[in-house]
């Protein structure tokens, strides 16, 4: 799998490099600037990317313009953000940007490797890898919203779906059986009023739900 | 905006800073030859006073602007003389605050920061009030005591008179309280203004400095950490050397922490104020700088904040820009001000304005009505100094 890496830091790129190659990836771009980094995810020869928010030239959000950018011009376009803090507006704007295949993680994450790895290969398999942080802060709020149909333990499992985990995960996190977690999937599908017919995508669209609210 | 205003200069008589209200004003004979002055100069006065205004209706043509280039600084000279015998009969400082053009402005910016000279026209109906009222109180003093036989009128009138004739011009050749405040409130607009502007630019870059550096370093070492664990079992030679970085980049993280404290609140400087801050501020620096203090007490903490980034600016441009070999910083405390002076024997030619760091650090004094004066001639010195109005607290006596 060939991976685009932008990060603006040199030590952070360095390891940044040691883990995903370490991790089965092959790195055809490393960079540290918005500019170059355009060019590189205009490589058809890109299959996905890992970004900084921040990059020069203004140090602001140019990796996640970068990133809606990219998936405007190649729907589905694998996506991970990384960031030293992570915003529920932002979260937003990505998963706005496209069904799935996208993940926003603080930097912090990555020193999890294993975890971090699995978390880049779930986004490619076009899975949605959302930061805990922005799911406790959704979670803190109480707004008047389909979402809040759900029960405790609905929220819960969506909470883990929305970290793009799979029914089996779900149900190894939880301790119950998978057709527990199904059960309740089903359950949030249907408060959710999300159709049976787009089956490959209601994970996501019930994740998004819950996002923007 | 091409007019500056400025400090004023002062004008004041020989008992007027310092000692306002002295009891005894000039003696009769003096007033007396003042009034003769003041009477001499009504001639030269009706002149300027004539040519200011047909100068300012003809300004449109060159003409009228050559007349204006020669009324306007004669009517000026005139009326500071009086400011000169006013403050000296009556005891006060009676200061020309007339604003200055920006440094090489045209002739026009010339006229026009004039024209827009509250002073210029209070100087014009001055010059009317002193050709009529002024001139008669002033002849009738010369020729009280010229005319013997009123002698007794002069010995008794001249005082009364003479400092009738000096409020008289006070009132009209300095501002009055409303206008005061007026261009106190224009000034504290300003100043509040850079300020905000300044704390917000801090921010960001404390910010900025935080992001990039302690902050991106701990997720470094967070990374070092998680790969040798990763790779404990099979490459430990590996894991040793990533448990290495990772110590190595803790620390750095740490030094980060530290310098951005430093660039926040110095910890010395909390402990032992802008004297000794600026005292180990200089142990760090190449250049050799002796520092003198004569502080009998601390100023309020932000005046000592904004005077020790000041100094620390001021002395991190001498040894970037100034060649210099040695410099001073002197610190001292009289007639309500903390003055800083920071020299240097270099090169000279320093531009005040020519740094974003200069112009940041008058904006952080303006903030308490501070100022910065630079001298700095070909071939040095060097002279900066700093001023800001302020009371020191009584040196601390804490139980050690």
């Amino acid at each position: 799998m060939r991976l685009v890496l932008a990060e603006d830091h040199a030590l952070l790129r360095d390891g940044l490099i040691r883990i995903l190659q370490a991790g089965g990836f092959e790195i055809i771009a490393a960079v540290d600037n918005a500019p170059e980094l355009d060019q590189a995810l205009a490589d058809p020869a890109a299959e996905a990317a890992v970004l900084d928010v921040r990059l020069y030239p203004s140090f602001t959000d140019e990796g996640l313009r970068a990133a809606v950018t990219a998936r405007e011009r190649r729907p589905g376009f694998p996506v991970m953000v990384l960031s030293q803090y992570v915003e529920h507006l932002y979260a937003r704007e990505l998963l706005a940007s496209g069904d799935g295949a996208i993940g926003y993680l603080l930097k912090d994450r990555v020193s999890d490797v294993a975890e971090f790895v699995d978390g880049v290969r779930r986004v490619i398999a076009g899975g949605t890898v959302i930061d805990p942080e922005v799911i406790a802060s959704i979670m803190a709020k109480r707004p008047e919203e389909p979402v809040d149909r759900l029960t405790a333990r609905e929220a819960e499992v969506l909470a883990l779906m929305a970290e793009g985990r799979s029914n089996a995960a779900i149900a190894a996190a939880l301790f119950v059986t998978e057709k527990a977690v199904a059960k309740h999937t089903n359950s949030i599908f249907t408060k959710l009023d999300l159709p049976v017919d787009i089956d490959d995508n209601r994970r996501v669209r019930a994740v998004l739900a819950w996002l923007r609210v | 905006m091409t007019e500056q205003t400025l400090v004023p200069e002062r004008l004041s008589g020989p008992g007027g800073r310092g000692s306002p209200g002295a009891p005894e004003g000039p003696d009769r004979l003096k007033l007396t030859g003042y009034a003769f002055l003041q009477v001499l100069l009504a001639v030269p006065t009706l002149l300027f006073f004539l040519v200011s205004v047909i100068g300012g209706v003809l300004a449109v043509a060159w003409v009228g602007l050559a007349m204006l280039f020669v009324a306007i600084p004669a009517s000026r000279w005139i009326a500071n003389r009086h400011r000169a015998i006013a403050s000296r009969i009556l005891g006060t400082p009676v200061p020309a605050e007339y604003r200055r053009p920006a440094e090489g402005a045209h002739l026009v910016d010339r006229t026009l920061t004039w024209a827009r000279d509250p002073m210029t026209w209070r100087d014009l109906a001055w010059a009317l009030v002193s050709l009529t009222v002024g001139f008669t109180i002033s002849l009738l003093t010369v020729l009280l005591l010229v005319v013997v036989v009123t002698g007794a009128l002069w010995w008794y009138g001249v005082e009364p008179i003479m400092r009738c004739r000096a409020r008289i011009d006070l009132a009209l050749l300095s501002y009055g309280h409303a206008e005061r405040l007026e261009q106190r409130v224009q000034v504290l607009t300003e100043t509040r203004a850079s300020t905000v502007d300044h704390s917000a630019a801090e921010l960001r870059r404390i910010e900025r400095d935080l992001h990039d550096g302690a902050q991106a370093r701990l997720v470094a070492v967070g990374m070092s950490l998680g790969l040798a664990e990763t790779l404990f079992e099979s490459d430990p030679e590996q894991a040793r050397v990533l448990i290495g970085d990772a110590r190595a980049t803790a620390s750095a993280a740490l030094r980060e922490l530290r310098s951005v404290v430093r660039g926040i609140h110095p910890p010395v400087l909390a402990d032992r104020g802008v004297g000794g801050a600026v005292e180990a501020l200089a142990l760090d620096l190449a250049l050799p700088v002796t520092v003198t203090q004569e502080l009998a007490g601390r100023p309020p903490a932000p005046v000592e904040s904004a005077v020790y980034f000041a100094i620390a600016e001021c002395l991190a441009n001498v040894g970037k820009h100034a060649g210099a070999e040695h410099a001073w910083v002197e610190l001292q405390h009289h007639d309500g001000r903390l003055v800083a002076v920071v020299g240097d024997d270099g090169h000279g030619g320093a531009d005040p304005n020519g740094g974003t760091g200069m112009r940041g650090v008058m904006r952080r004094l303006a903030a308490f009505d501070g100022t910065m004066a630079v001298s700095s001639p070909d071939r040095g010195p060097t002279l900066i100094t700093l001023e800001v109005p302020c009371a020191l607290s009584s040196p601390r006596t804490t139980p050690s």
